[in-house]
């Protein structure tokens, strides 16, 4: 593996590759001297045009625990401000001699073009761009679900397991991301949205729509249930709005206590972060012992110190 | 007084065999052709003679944007393409919305002497949608323009759309429609379809396209008037023009040759040099242009040569700009897609890149006129057999941003005489001329 751009560059092996050794990384992290050798002398770049604290320094946790040297970025622009150009920057950091780069951008596309752009030798790791993909965000809700769902986990897939993504679906990098990794890991997944927010040119996407949280509810049995962060200002719009009222869709597509409680014993509940509480999920639900939500956060360094990993260490051995 | 030129034995139409004798500037004869003395002799068996072609729909961006194409740059490109005359698009900087700026345009444009330049007016001030521009003062310019368009942006306003109709018959122009519902496209990057829900880039639906020109249509039989539709690019585009023809409407349509070649599944590569106004398609689209430009409901192939800086194109997809360089392998691409395919003759390609094109822009006088005695001597000959390998920085054009680098092209054409001048010649026949 070279880069990591799309959940959909990932066979089935390549996924269970990842959330093994992630399984392995969690498991250092709970000695006493969490840090390892492995990436000693390598230097990780962390660039992001977009502000993500959270990812930013879940990355820079997972880079150093590898013993990386690891390098901070920001090159922040608005989406038509070209300030510096991604290619300048790619420019710039093969300078610098960056062995990968982990790239967050606004614009979907961004991490392929650094990939592919002839630009820069290090390995890209896509950590989020634009609307597009979101690969290691998937790969550690596939890690959690695999812990909480499944039985034997090390070398398992999630195949037999029906999980609802709810949301803004249009927009999330998330969504698209975790459709093609589940279905490659073997899951059902149905998405939850209005109609607005389902993009246009879903049919061959390898999973079922329902337009209401009630509708899914009764219709599946739900093992996870991921609830996406919905923006307030899709819903302010005015003549743009996706949906008329944030009240409306807390009605139809929010996480409330009583749904929780439809949910299956064993059923898990998700959220990428940061959390919207009272739009998409109450505080009820996302407080509640089925919530595994600071979890994902947890073992987003476990799953990011794999990927680093396999893309940097890898590297030596195959050659 | 310049050396008569004899063509010998040109395959015109791609159909009969024949010489065409040139002088001053005229075609003197057609057939058996004794060379008068001194005369240029080129030799063009197995070439195509055509009339030279005439593209209603290039951007030269000068005034404003001289780093990306200037008047001189752009002509070379027509020329080397096999154009003899283009209409230069009114967005440049200033906007071509007066006498003047139309006036600068087309004076240049005989200074160089390379290509024909038509300016197209602009339809409201500015481009801005708000007012009508003053399209009687460019029409009685020394530039006689006869097409407007606010090319790049919509005529979005129904009112402002049907006055500019309704106007333009003082002086017998027409509307030239770039159809893009402006609110259903806010943000849009490509097609709206399948590639574009995986690729998680904003959506342009058809249908921003289709509502617009149904209601251009419907607009141009309530007024009596022409409008003529850009770039048409989607199969329900192709339906509601064959309905307009058949209801007797005054509309005519062109597609590109990119609309004609590629498809959505480009942007996969999320390089900008894909991503053009409007978006590339599906191959059920590029199928329905190509049925309605063999059957006659479109009614030309016109380029929307767009030349951009490299660093509005070497940059993140949803920054770049729109558009696509065109003038040099549309003649390439089309012999491509709809000639060596067997959709359409070397004839068709003379009526839909020479003889609509200036029937449409009102200089049929001058262009698109038949290989005849008697006639201007615009002519453009085609070598289909010279299959050539597409290279951006070779291209004349001052910008490099096509989307065929590395794509071989079946043909090109190899010389192109505006009033018998020759303005392109290959390699091969610049002894002759010597």
């Amino acid at each position: 593996m070279r880069h990591l751009l799309s959940t959909q560059d990932l066979s089935r092996d390549d996924a269970i590759l990842i959330l093994d050794t992630a399984a392995q990384m969690a498991a250092t992290q709970e000695r006493e001297v969490r840090k390892l050798p492995t990436l000693r002398g390598k230097t990780v770049v962390n660039l992001f045009f977009e502000d993500s604290t959270r990812t930013r320094i879940s990355f820079e946790a997972a880079a150093k625990r590898l013993s990386a040297d690891v390098i901070n970025f920001s090159a922040k622009g608005s989406s038509v401000s070209k300030g510096e150009s991604l290619k300048d920057t790619a420019l710039t950091l093969q300078a610098m001699g960056a062995d990968a780069v982990v790239v967050r951008h606004w614009a979907s596309g961004a991490a392929y073009q650094l990939a592919h752009g002839g630009w820069l030798h290090g390995s890209v790791l896509n950590a989020g761009d634009g609307t597009h993909q979101h690969p290691t965000q998937s790969l550690l809700d596939a890690f959690t679900m695999r812990r909480h769902l499944v039985s034997d986990p090390t070398g398992a897939d999630l195949a037999g397991l029906t999980v609802a993504i709810v949301g803004d679906v249009l927009h999330s990098r998330v969504a698209r991301s975790n459709v093609h990794l589940l279905h490659t890991l073997g899951a059902k997944v149905v998405l939850v949205a209005p109609a607005t927010l389902v993009p246009v040119g879903i049919d061959p996407w390898p999973c079922d729509v329902v337009h209401t949280l009630d509708q899914a509810l009764e219709a599946y049995d739900i093992d996870a249930l991921m609830m996406l962060r919905v923006q307030r200002e899709r819903m302010t719009g005015g003549g743009s709005a996706f949906f008329p009222s944030p009240a409306e869709y807390t009605r139809l597509f929010g996480l409330d206590g009583d749904r929780m409680r439809r949910l299956p014993d064993h059923a898990i509940v998700m959220h990428p972060g940061p959390m919207n509480r009272g739009l998409e999920i109450s505080a009820e639900a996302a407080d509640s012992p089925r919530s595994v939500i600071v979890e994902q956060v947890a073992n987003g360094v476990a799953v990011r110190m794999a990927a680093l990993y396999l893309l940097l260490a890898g590297e030596e051995g195959a050659q | 007084m310049s050396r008569p030129i004899v063509i010998e034995n040109a395959s015109l139409y791609g159909d009969t065999t024949a010489s065409l004798l040139i002088e001053d500037g005229v075609i003197t004869a057609v057939g058996e052709v004794t060379a008068p003395e001194g005369a240029v002799v080129v030799d063009a068996t197995g070439l195509v003679a055509l009339p030279g072609l005439v593209d209603l729909h290039t951007h030269l961006r000068e005034p404003g944007r001289e780093d990306a194409e200037t008047i001189e740059t752009g002509s070379r490109a027509a020329a080397r393409g096999g154009w003899t005359a283009v209409f230069a698009m009114a967005n440049t900087n200033p906007v071509a919305d007066t006498a003047g700026v139309v006036e600068q345009v087309w004076s240049r444009g005989r200074e160089i002497g390379l290509v024909d330049v038509f300016p197209v007016g602009a339809v409201t001030v500015g481009l801005k949608g708000e007012h009508l521009s003053e399209m009687g003062a460019m029409a009685h310019s020394k530039a006689n323009v006869r097409l407007f368009s606010d090319d790049g942006v919509c005529v979005y306003d129904p009112v402002i759309m049907r006055r500019a109709l309704e106007y333009v018959k003082t002086f017998d122009g027409a509307i030239v429609q770039h159809a893009q519902d402006l609110r259903l496209t806010e943000g849009s990057q490509m097609h709206e379809g399948e590639v574009s829900a995986e690729l998680g880039l904003a959506g342009w639906p058809a249908v921003a396209e289709e509502s617009i020109v149904a209601r251009d249509a419907l607009l141009a039989e309530h007024v009596g008037s022409r409008v003529h539709v850009q770039h048409l690019s989607t199969a329900g585009s192709v339906e509601i023009i064959r309905w307009a023809k058949a209801r007797g409407i005054s509309v005519t349509a062109e597609a590109t040759p990119h609309h004609l070649l590629l498809t959505d599944e480009s942007a996969r590569t999320y390089d900008p040099l894909f991503k053009v106004n409007p978006p590339l398609r599906t191959q059920s689209d590029v199928d329905a242009l190509r049925a309605a430009v063999a059957d006659g409901t479109i009614d030309i192939i016109a380029t929307d040569h767009a030349p951009h800086a490299a660093e509005d194109k070497d940059c993140e997809w949803a920054a770049a700009s729109f558009g696509m360089l065109g003038l040099e392998t549309a003649l390439g691409v089309i012999q491509k897609a709809l000639v060596d395919t067997g959709a359409l003759t070397w004839r068709d390609v003379a009526r839909l890149m020479s003889e609509n094109p200036a029937r449409i822009g009102k200089v049929e006088d001058q262009h698109g006129r038949p290989l005849a005695e008697g006639e201007p001597a615009n002519i453009t000959l085609v070598d289909p057999n010279e299959a050539w390998t597409v290279d951006g920085a070779q291209l004349a054009s001052r910008a490099s941003n096509t989307p065929y680098g590395g794509m071989e092209l079946p043909g090109r054409a190899v010389a192109t005489l505006l009033r018998g001048e020759p303005t392109h010649l290959s390699p091969r026949f610049e002894g002759a001329f010597a």
